[in-house]
């Protein structure tokens, strides 16, 4: 299982493709690409954002889901996913309503 | 300390309108970020796990209070509130806006600061001794030859693009603080016997994937020869540095493939075509720039022993930061003072707006206006009157900075690794405050004595994990952080690279592995006076492998 994941242009925020169409910035509700057409897809759309300049550095990146929630199977993007493991009063992870633990 | 001339102000202003318009025009979409990214890049803008990162150079390390406060300022209104000063002698901020750059760009040219070159294969930030000036065992300041080959390697047209990044360092004492043999190009100040003034040169030193310690290929060259001597071995370099393969492309594998002894013969040859052409110094230029640096008129200030005396008796916390965090001056009234980023369980190198304002507060009242950033993570008031050190301390103990370890074990050098970093394989942040807590206790610590503890998260080195006297190195080992330790590395004048011990260990792992090593060290040492890196290279690593190994099947 994959998600489209990307870095916003304008501020650099991490953000993700959302399941209802355009980039979010919290893995909950991204769109999970569940075999290889819609990994295709998913790619096209990836490399749409960067000609319109909305997002940089689309990719995507693999992930699991552990009781209906998406989980990374990377520390790296659980932490995208997450903010900063030693300062969790900062990034997504302090927002009111997030709950991501890294590691 | 150096001031812009019109030249200076007018050249950065113009960086920083030219910028404004390139993410102007990105942000518009009129470039591509193909396009754009190297032109980010030669502005220190980086784009890492959770936001943009933009790296302000710190030239050698010297901060006045008024750049200090900006710092502050910056973090303040553009970040989270908060900087995290590296390994380079540079602040990094973490979470900038692409769009506020510009803005945090002119703050900065307004108080003589810029973020070019702190990216890219160009000659980077020049760094030095942080106690530069100050220091009593300096022949001279080495500030304002890294101040001249500044000048001499800023948009350096034949140095923009080589084939990959050029580190500098140089200092001009005889301890090496400033770690000159990890650098492509280490500086020794130093005096012949006529008592002039010149460099032993050593090349090709560096850390990351491949790391090597610099070798030495001219043990006096006359300071007027600086610029001619630095150009002849960035031609030889530029000429035959490997451009078909990033990780060969340093100078080190250069130095390393050619040999040393012939390496410094290309240079020499190079340098018999330049060495009498404009690049050689006049005097009156290498003074003019000297004036910049002249030290602080430092008044007599006697009585200071008799104070130091005294608040030592009335209070133990001041003691115990004069023994560590105090450091001898060239003038006995007069000390240089470690400011520790170190707190007990704290991330390295991380300072927030308020306690960088009030640094520069303290500075500005008590330390003649200067601070310096040290290549360890730490801030250094490099002038304060033994008679203001309560006063200092004091003002430390107000916002939280007066921790007492300076050289010891929570001493810890960290990169920002798994946290932030987009190249990094694991966390060293989390290690390093793990670390920092298990040790936190002042008296193990001071029994422990000196303990260079240096941390990556990858294979870059950022954390100079190849010269920690212990060093940790984070990889990725089937999706999970794996800890991988080395034993004797060390950064001064007995450069020496770590030796890996066995397997790694796993987040939960390294910091009991870690507490087994020093125990190890405390049960093998000579006594109190025989230091970690001292007892390491008696022993070597045997008795560290049985201790962490021990009853595991180990291949030969
Ligand atoms: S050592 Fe690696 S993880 Fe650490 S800051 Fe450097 S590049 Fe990033």
């Amino acid at each position: 299982m994959k998600i489209l994941t990307a870095n916003r242009l304008a501020d650099g925020e991490a953000v993700w493709f959302s399941a209802n169409g355009g980039w979010i910035d919290s893995i909950g509700g991204a769109e999970i690409a569940r075999d290889k057409e819609e990994e295709a897809r998913l790619d096209a759309v990836g490399k749409a954002g960067l000609l319109d300049n909305d997002v940089v550095d689309a990719e995507l990146v693999e992930v699991e889901l552990n009781d209906g929630e998406i989980v990374p199977v990377r520390l790296r993007e659980r932490i995208r996913a997450a903010g900063p493991t030693n300062r969790t009063d900062l990034g997504k992870q302090a927002r009111p309503g997030q709950l991501a633990e890294a590691a | 300390m150096y001031r812009y001339d019109e030249f200076d102000h007018g050249f950065v202003k113009s960086r920083v309108a030219e910028f404004r318009d390139q993410v102007e025009r990105r942000l518009a979409g009129e470039i591509t970020e193909d396009q754009f990214r190297p032109l980010r890049l030669m502005n220190g803008v980086y784009l890492q796990l959770h936001a943009y990162m933009l790296r302000v150079a710190i030239p050698y390390g010297t901060l006045s209070s008024r750049q200090l406060r900006m710092l502050g300022h910056i973090a303040r209104t553009y970040d989270k509130g908060y900087g995290h000063f590296t390994t380079r002698q540079n602040i990094q901020f973490n979470w900038p806006t692409l769009s506020d750059v510009p803005a945090i760009l002119a703050d900065l040219a307004s108080v003589e600061m810029h973020a070019i070159q702190t990216s890219g294969n160009c000659i980077r930030n020049v760094t030095a001794d942080h106690f530069a000036g100050a220091a009593a065992d300096e022949v001279a300041d080495p500030r304002p030859y890294a101040e001249i080959l500044r000048q001499w390697s800023s948009l350096h047209p034949e140095f923009s693009y080589l084939p990959r990044k050029f580190k500098i360092a140089v200092t001009g004492a005889t301890r090496d603080r400033a770690a000159i043999k990890t650098h492509d190009i280490g500086l020794h100040l130093r005096k012949n016997e006529r008592g002039e003034l010149g460099f032993a040169v050593y090349v090709g030193g560096g850390q990351g994937r491949t790391p090597m310690i610099a070798k030495k290929i001219r043990d006096f060259l006359p300071e007027e020869h600086l610029l001619s001597y630095a150009t002849a071995i960035m031609r030889v370099y530029n000429l035959h540095g490997r451009r078909d393969n990033k990780y060969k492309a340093r100078l080190k594998i250069l130095v390393h493939e050619t040999g040393a002894e012939a390496f410094g013969r290309q240079v020499e040859a190079e340098w018999q075509a330049l060495r009498d052409s404009e690049l050689r110094l006049p005097e009156s230029d290498i003074r003019t720039i000297d004036a910049y640096f002249a030290p602080p008129v430092l008044p007599d200030r006697p009585g200071g022993d008799e104070a130091v005396r005294l608040a030592r008796l009335d209070s133990r916390r001041f003691a115990e930061w004069l023994d560590q965090n105090v450091t001898t001056h060239r003038n006995p009234d007069y000390a240089a003072v470690t400011i520790s980023l170190k707190g007990i369980g704290e991330a390295p190198g991380d300072a927030s707006d308020s306690p960088m304002e009030a640094i520069a507060d303290l500075a500005q009242k008590l330390a003649f206006d200067e601070i310096r950033v040290s290549h360890e993570q730490n801030l250094v008031l490099p002038h304060v009157a033994r008679a203001d050190l309560k006063a200092v301390h004091d003002g430390l103990v107000e916002i939280g900075l007066a921790t007492p370890n300076a050289n010891l074990i929570t001493d810890i050098i960290a990169c920002p690794g798994l946290d932030y970093c987009a190249l990094a394989n694991a966390r060293s942040i989390g290690v390093a405050q793990s670390l920092s807590r298990r040790f936190g206790s002042l008296e193990r610590q001071k029994d422990i004595g000196e303990l260079k503890l240096k941390i990556s998260g990858c294979i870059n080195a950022c954390g100079h994990h190849h010269v920690g006297h212990i060093g940790i190195l984070g990889v990725e080992k089937k999706g999970a952080e794996l800890y991988q330790v080395m034993l004797g590395g060390s950064a001064d004048e007995d450069t020496s690279l770590g030796e890996v011990l066995g397997r790694g260990f796993g987040p939960d792992e390294i910091t009991d592995a870690v507490e087994t090593i020093v125990e190890t060290y405390l049960r093998i040492r000579l006594d109190r006076g025989e230091k970690f890196i001292d007892a390491y290279r008696r022993v070597g690593a045997e008795p560290f492998k049985e201790a962490l190994y021990a009853g595991e099947f180990r291949a030969a």
